[in-house]
């Protein structure tokens, strides 16, 4: 696999699976406006990931969604951190939120900055969008900041976000809802 | 067939999700290349996550078929569209339908304190005393705000 791909695959795995995660708040969030909110951060996150699984895609003679939706567990580079599974647990959703999204500013801002400009390109439209993600953080760590559950959620989670390599035990049932119905029709083309 | 008969063929087709609006009118068709009976067109989605890029692309397709030539539609992922392209016909027909058209871009792009204390104007009553409810809302590409003049929610196209 060639190092451009190597670069974006992980990026795109976080985005979607981090996507997935978020999207799990739809209908239950605290309360309607962080309904409409959140599940608009997921689609977004979904949306990053289709496109940079299509500049892969374009590379190796596939599809985003093969990528996506048809690659084994073990295949996916995602960080352990994306994985965990938080639903109910607001104070430690918003803690990766506000944790995940400062993280990927500083790897935006490090793609832009690529001499390749399909990756720079990419990752400035990416950026117009994450500058809300990153005010509906703040906003939100500014009102819990003081909360000790939400401090002892950003003590726990903070050491996670760039730990790669091993799955974290969530994985298995996130993959299997992922990739279920794309699995469940042998030979459909959607 | 001249670029400008393309353009105004593509210049009938609504946006999917605010169908006041023509996709010529956002500003997101880039670029339309006539070679013979070959027609190139770009465009970007407004946001990536856009749900309705495939619906898009097969329309202008057929747009493109319409007036007898085979099309190629391409989309671009860059950083080449901000919603400073939405021409001034557009604003006016976002604001006519009760949405009111993004502020400027600024260097720098959008801040939390702009959208908090900003004088963003209603677009039912033109008061500019409103407020921040949601930076997010139905679509990708809106916020909620309030007016505080009429009493009214309404809502705001995101500065991208």
């Amino acid at each position: 696999m060639s190092e451009r791909a190597q670069l974006l695959l992980p990026i795109a795995d976080d985005e979607l699976v981090l996507g997935w995660r978020n999207s799990e708040w739809t209908g239950i969030a605290p309360f309607l406006e962080e309904d409409v909110a959140f599940s608009s951060i997921a689609q977004n996150e979904i949306g990053h990931a289709r496109a940079l699984y299509q500049l892969v895609a374009d590379e190796l003679g596939t599809t985003a969604d093969e990528l996506a939706f048809d690659r084994a567990p073990e295949e996916y580079r995602c960080s352990q951190f994306a994985q965990l599974r938080l639903v109910p647990d607001w104070a430690r959703t918003i803690a990766r939120h506000y944790l995940y999204e400062t993280a990927d500013a500083k790897r935006i801002e490090a793609l832009k900055a690529s001499d390749d400009p399909e990756i720079a390109g990419l990752a400035a439209k990416i950026e117009r969008e994450e500058a809300y993600h990153r005010m509906h953080a703040e906003m939100w760590f500014e009102r819990l900041k003081d909360e000790p559950r939400f401090v002892d959620a950003l003590e726990e989670l903070r050491p996670l976000v760039d730990v790669r390599g091993e799955l974290a035990a969530d994985f298995a049932e996130l993959w299997e809802e992922m990739t279920m119905v794309r699995r469940s029709v042998v030979g459909a083309t959607w | 067939m001249t670029e400008a008969e393309v353009w105004d063929a593509l210049a009938e087709i609504p946006d999917p999700e605010i169908p006041v609006i023509s996709l010529v009118d956002l500003g997101v068709v880039r670029g339309v290349e006539v070679d013979g009976g070959h027609v190139r067109v770009e465009f970007t989605p407004t946001f990536l996550g856009c749900p309705a890029l495939e619906m898009m692309r097969d329309q202008m397709a057929a747009k493109v078929r319409e007036l007898g030539a085979e099309p190629e539609v391409t989309v671009i992922s860059d950083d080449s569209w901000s919603t400073d392209r939405i021409t001034p016909e557009g604003r006016e027909k976002l604001r006519a339908a009760g949405l009111a058209p993004p502020a400027p871009r600024r260097p720098g792009g959008p801040q939390l304190v702009q959208l908090q204390t900003g004088s963003f104007r209603c677009p039912y009553c033109g008061s500019t005393d409103t407020a921040l409810e949601n930076i997010f809302g139905p679509t990708p590409c809106r916020s909620l705000r309030y007016c505080n003049g009429c009493r009214q929610p309404f809502e705001q196209f995101k500065t991208i």
